[in-house]
This record gives C-alpha cells, structure tokens and sequence, in this order.
C-alpha cells in the first residue's frame, strides 16, 4: 500500500475543508453564544436573534454543514480514485 | 449486492410505510372507542401493550445467531433508515418528556443543550463516523485497541464505557417506570419489571439487528407523538399550525406578560408573604437547638386554647395535625426548617425573563452565566462526539459514504424534535400566564385541577394571599409536566395523551436499548471475546453476549429500583465523562500519526482524571457519598461541565506524552492510512468477523 500524490491530496483536501466547516460550526456555536447579550438587541419576527439562532437557526446550519460536507467528500472520492466500490 | 441493497431499501420502505399507517388505524380506532365510552385507563393499558408487542414482533423477526449480524445489524442498513434509529436511540426520556421543561423554567439558558446535542454532531460527522465505518470492527474499545495496540487501552476503554452507559441506562429504565406507573396506575416496580420485558424483547434476540429495526419503529411514533400537541397548542394561540415559524409573535406577548407579572402588585404581595415565611424559618433556625422546644409549646398552646374556647371543629383539627406533622427531634427539625427555607426563599423572585439571555443582577453573575451556558453546550457537543452508543451505529451502514450520509439523517431526523422543544416550551407557559395566572379560583382550566388531584409535585397551586385569584408566585410546576399535560392544555382528547405516554415510552425504550447494548457488547466482545478467549466459536460468542446482556438488564433493573436521586444530574455528568474519555484519544488516533500508545493510556487517565476530580469536589451529593473535601468551583463552572477541563487536559496530555515515547509502528501508521480512505488499492481489511 503506497501512497501516491493524488492520495496526499486528497487528504489534505479533506483536511481543509474539515477545518473550514469546524471553523463555520464554531463561529455560530460560541462568538455566537459570547456576544448573545448584544445581538439580543436585534429582533426578527418576534425573536431577539440569539433567542432565534439557540432555538432554531443552528439547527438549520449544523444539518447544512453535515449535508455540505457528505456531499464535497463525495464529489472527493471520486476525484481521487479513493469511493468505494459498488459491492462492499 | 448493489441490486439487492437497493432492493433492500426499496422493501424497507415499503414496510414502514404500512407500519405507519396500521399505527394510524390504531389511533384512530381507539379514539373511537374513546368516544364510545372507553375509559382512560383501558385506552392506557391498550397503548402500552400494543406497542411492547409490536417491538416483540420486530424483535422475534429479527433474531439472529450470526456474528456480524448481532454486533452491527450485518452492515447494510441504508443511511436513511440509520439515521431513524440513531435518532431514536439519542433522544432519550429526557429529551422527550424533560427538555420542554427544561426550557419552560430556564428560558435562553436551557438551549445550551439543545446547542450541544445537536451541534456535537457536527464533530461526529466531520472528524468520526466516516473514519470509524471505514475501520469497521464491533466496538470503539475495537478502535482503541487496534489504533493504540494492546489490551490496556482496550479496558480503559470497556470501563469508560460501563461507566457512561450504565448511569445513562438507569435514567432510562426509570422514566419507563414513570410512564408506566402513570399511565396505566401500576406500581413504580411492576412499571419497571414492564419496561425491562420491553427492552429484553427488542435486543435479547437479535442484539444490534433487532435494536436497529425496532428504534425505526419507535422513531416513527415518538416523532408523531409528539408533533400532534404542539400543533394544535399552535392552532390554538396563533391560529397556524406551524408553531416553529410562528411562535415569536407569542414569545413577544410572553415577555409583556412577565413583565406585567413582575410590576403586578398582587404578585408582589404573594412574593412578600413568602419573604417573610423565608425569615420565618431562617429564625427558628438560628435559635436552635432551644427554638425547638419552644415552636412546640406554641403549637401545643394553640391546641388548648382552641379547646377551651370550642373552636369549630375544621380549625381545632388543622392545629392538632400541625402538632403532630411537628418534627420528632431538633435534628429533624433543622432539617424541615431548612427545606421550608430553600422553598421560600425560591419563590420571592419575580418570573425569569424567558427570551433574555444570561440574566443576572450585575455584571459578574452575568459572565458567570455565560460561562456556564458555554460550558454545557461544550460538553454535550464533545460528549455526543464520544457516547459509545452512538459511535457504534456508524458501524452499521453499508459504506463510508453511507456512513457519511447517515450522520446528516440523524441529525435531520433529532432536528424535528428539537426545533419544536423551544416552541414548545413557550406556547404552554404563555398559555399558563394567561389563562391560568390571573384567573379566579373557581374558573380555572379543567387539566389544572385534573393533574392537581394526579400529583401536587407535578402542579400545586395554594392561594396564599386569600385573594381567590391565582398568582404565578403561588403556582409550583413540574417540569415533566409540560410534554405530559400539553394534550390537555389544548383541549385534547384522551387518546393523544396515551399517544403522548407511548412516545414517551418508545423513546426510553429505545435509547435503553442502545445502551444495555453497548455495555454487554464492551463485556462480551472485547473482554471475553477479545482478551479471554480468542478461540471462542461464533456460536459460544452469541451465548455469551445474549447471556450477559440479561444479566446486565436485570442489575440496571435493580439500581432503578432502588430509586438513586439526581438522575438528571448523572445523565448530564455520563457527557463530560465520555468526553473527556474518549474524545482526544478517539479524535488523535485518526487525524495524528504520531499519537502513541503511552500518550493514549496517559491522556484517558489524565482527561477522565481531572473530569472525575472536579465532580467530586464540587458536586454536593458525591462531596457526601466518597466524603471528600469541597473545593472552590474555578472560574465559577458547574461540575456538569467538568468536561471543559477534562477534554483539553487529556489532548495536552496525549500530545506531550506521545512526542516523550517513540512512534507507533509501521503497521498502526497503516492503518491510520487506512481509515483515512474510503478505498485503497492492496487495501488491507480490519472488518471484524
């Protein structure tokens, strides 16, 4: 088992994007919850906005992320050579 | 086998869609029989035996005495339906009958854990179960012993896993003795006794494949189960059925509400009377041990006084049952004065702004607030990415990117309940502070007095200022009560309560199952199997997993029985403990090469260490069980968070220590490799057997 270049790549593709999508989840999860005192101020529909995003608006963006990156990876795979075969 | 996994998939939806509808010709049938006449504790019985039988049914179908299939259901359940059965398996007793609850008394502060139970699934999806499905062994102790090499990670992993799972399945067995017991009038035990047949049908015969099948089916009723209520409390405050999207309007004419509750004189008047009873006891207090005797002669005193002037008979009576309730001892009455005044003292403070977060009364207790909602989203996030239970499902899917799929389902699946919590929570408090709060005593709405006479723990309401009109100050509320009672608050018929106790049921069961599972498959598999008896033939394997998870059952049974406090408490602690166990060594393992078996032995004992170390300094019902020394909380956090320092404690440790030993051989470096690609060419093979 050798790796080659397309293999090499292929990992640090995921890597980045692993990292990029951990960097959106931890944005909205924790500068979020910090500074929900402020962004309390804005209200939408009703909602104060930290109000909103703790209760509901996360969900939506952690499902999209997963979703996101189930997808790219995919797209990954195949690019590379490394997507599993029909059978196993 | 492509053709035959889609065919596969094809007849599975085939089957769940006429499940489903049998399930709504059940409903409807006895909603029927409902208005015929039938009465609520038959609708009850019917709801409880009907669905253990029906989990038999998929149990005794799925039975097996394969290996493969037992441990993970054979490896092809599509992504979809795995995704039904991770969510099933997640959302336990507590998150269907607790976190509406939760959120109606606790407001902003209690989405910390919906944040962190579903956000933790991010870390699952983007730095585990692609990874672990590519392994694809049995267990995660299997991942730890391969990764790390030898038997020493692998027990510190099968103990870190007992000591999760156990306190998390007890929570379980126990809400099933709650809904049993209240739902059909049975006794506490017998409810227990019930809900482990329940459990034992669904796993004994079919281990991991019988589970899976039957968590879809309790998916599908659980998620029904609990969207009927909520709908219709929508329609009936806002007039949409939609109640996520609508619910904000409410949430505005909710703080009004609380507002016009706090500057309420009458409300400030109740408050009062419970500031002064708090005074009260806080005097009897310090004048003990002497006030002891004299709060009894003044009693005493009373008694006679009422008999010599023939008072009438009601008053005569209450003095005397007040004597007779008066504490046996000063030690007791320490005791019973020290309740009173925790009771008292909670019920001065004007209503907590629901929608506000981090409220506190000057800058310092507002940081510490935030600290704390920070420190539980943290560790539920990091304890999801770590719960055995869970991890292993990922082993089920056909493929890596089956594998990879299944994550978004199981969160989309996790997702329709926990958007609906928080709306929830704010349709039934707004209906309670508007049509309960302010009203007169003698127009209340019928379920109040109904769970009044059920349970006065679950709802009480005494008119302390004698004013004939309900206060909120006046009101004690369960937090169970909210999923419970929500089919009543909006005018529902029976049938939807049972339906409501049976969602309730399915989703104890569920996770119960996944659980007990989980330990008996750590004790089978990799402690007998793994490091006892490697010679053992698949059929003595299969004897001895099903045997152990019986004998595991029935001490689960046992310790529920004994009815041990705080199990909300322990639930959240089994997070932090995961968390700090196997997060960084599971996480290391696969993204770092270099980590080495010294640096994953040391970081396990230094993570769960430090977790363990800080929970039993801190948390006052271990500081009395182990006797230790209380030590000053740091940085103000909750032991429930002690994760917050377990996990970085155990990555710092795995870090420094690996870069100490040598690296790990050239075989582990493979199958590193290995599981970083979905398809290798001269790929080696790991699948357990």
């Amino acid at each position: 088992m050798q790796l080659t270049q397309s293999h090499i790549d292929y990992w640090q593709k995921n890597l980045r994007l692993t990292a990029i999508l951990l960097a959106i989840w931890f944005v909205v999860t924790y500068v979020m919850a910090w500074f929900a005192i402020p962004l309390a101020e804005i209200k939408i529909f009703g909602w104060p906005l930290s109000f909103y995003m703790a209760a509901q608006g996360l969900r939506v963006v952690y499902v999209a992320i997963i979703g996101y990156y189930a997808l790219a990876m995919r797209k990954n795979d195949l690019e590379h050579g490394v997507h599993e075969g029909e059978e196993d | 086998m492509a053709t035959s996994q889609k065919s596969f998939t094809q007849q599975l939806k085939k089957y769940y869609t006429f499940y489903t509808g049998g399930f709504v010709v059940f409903v409807t049938l006895l909603a029927i029989a409902e208005q015929m006449g039938m009465s609520n504790k038959w609708i009850g019985y019917c709801f409880l035996v009907f669905t253990i039988l029906l989990y038999a049914g998929i149990g005794i179908m799925s039975r097996t005495v394969e290996v493969a299939e037992y441990y993970v259901a054979g490896r092809r359940v599509p992504a979809f339906f795995n995704g039904m059965a991770t969510g099933a398996d997640w959302m336990s007793a507590a998150s269907f009958i607790g976190m509406a609850g939760t959120l109606y008394f606790s407001g902003f502060q209690g989405l910390s854990f919906i944040m962190g139970w579903t956000g933790g699934y991010v870390l699952v999806a983007l730095l585990l179960a692609p990874y672990l499905r590519k392994f694809g062994q049995f267990t995660i102790p299997d991942f730890l012993g391969a990764r790390y090499g030898g038997n020493i990670v692998r027990s510190f992993g099968v103990m870190a896993a007992i000591l999760c799972s156990f306190t998390y399945v007890v929570a379980q067995i126990y809400g099933v003795g709650i809904i049993t017991s209240r739902f059909t009038g049975l006794e506490f035990g017998i409810g227990v006794f019930v809900g482990l047949a329940g459990i034992l049908v669904c796993s004994f015969l079919g281990g991991m494949r019988a589970v899976t099948w039957t968590q879809v089916a309790q998916y599908i009723i659980l998620i029904v189960a609990y969207m009927i209520p909520v709908v219709w409390l929508s329609v009936k405050h806002t007039g949409v059925p939609i109640p996520q999207a609508v619910y904000g309007k409410v949430l505005e004419r909710l703080t009004e509400r609380e507002k016009e509750l706090t500057a309420d004189p009458k409300e400030q008047e109740v408050r009062q009377i419970f500031a002064s009873r708090a005074k009260a006891a806080d005097d009897k207090l310090k004048g003990l041990p002497a006030s002891y005797q004299t709060e009894k002669d003044v009693l005493a005193k009373k008694v006679e006084d009422l008999r010599t002037a023939a008072a009438p008979k009601a008053e005569l009576d209450a003095a005397e049952a007040a004597l007779k309730k008066y504490p046996a001892s000063a030690d007791e009455a320490k005791e019973q004065w020290t309740k009173d005044k925790a009771s008292a003292t909670g019920r001065t403070a004007p209503p907590r702004p629901h929608a506000t977060p981090y409220p506190g009364k000057d800058e310092a207790a507002r940081d510490t607030a935030r600290l704390n909602f920070i420190g539980v989203v943290f560790c539920m996030m990091f304890g999801t990415a770590a719960l055995p239970h869970i991890l292993m499902r990922y082993y089920t899917t056909p493929s890596v990117q089956e594998a990879r799929v299944s994550v978004f389902w199981s969160l989309f699946f996790i997702f329709l309940l926990y958007f609906t919590a928080p709306a929830l929570a704010v349709l039934a408090k707004f209906d309670v502070y508007t049509l309960v709060i302010g009203k007169s005593f003698a127009e209340l709405p019928r379920w109040v007095n109904a769970w009044q006479s059920v349970d006065a723990s679950l709802l009480s309401i005494v008119d302390i200022n004698k004013d004939g009109i309900v206060q909120l100050a006046e009101m004690v509320i369960g937090g169970d009560i909210i999923v419970l009672a929500t089919p009543e608050i909006a005018g529902l018929p029976y049938v939807i309560s049972g339906l409501v106790a049976a969602g309730g049921l399915a989703a104890a069961l569920s996770t119960a199952d996944g659980l007990l599972l989980t330990i008996a498959n750590a004790l089978s598999h990799d402690l007998y199997y793994k490091m006892i008896n490697p010679n053992a033939s698949p059929t003595m394997r299969i004897t001895v997993a099903k045997s152990l998870l019986l004998v595991v059952a029935i001490i689960a049974a046992y310790v529920t029985s004994l009815k041990p406090g705080n199990i909300l408490f322990l639930v959240g602690a089994a997070f932090s403990m995961a968390a700090s166990a196997f997060f960084p060594a599971l996480v290391m393992g696969i993204f770092w090469k270099r980590a080495s078996k010294w640096g994953a032995i040391i970081g396990i004992i230094a993570g769960l260490g430090v977790c363990l170390y800080y929970m039993v300094h801190t948390y006052p019902t271990f500081i009395s069980w182990f006797g230790t020394t209380p030590i000053k909380k740091w940085f103000g956090l909750e032991p429930i968070s002690a994760g917050m320092f377990g996990v970085p404690v155990g990555i710092v440790t795995i870090w420094i220590v690996s870069l100490l030993t040598p690296a790990p051989e050239k075989e582990v470096q493979e199958l590193v490799d290995h599981v970083r690609y979905p398809s290798l060419a001269g790929d080696i093979d790991t699948r357990g057997t």
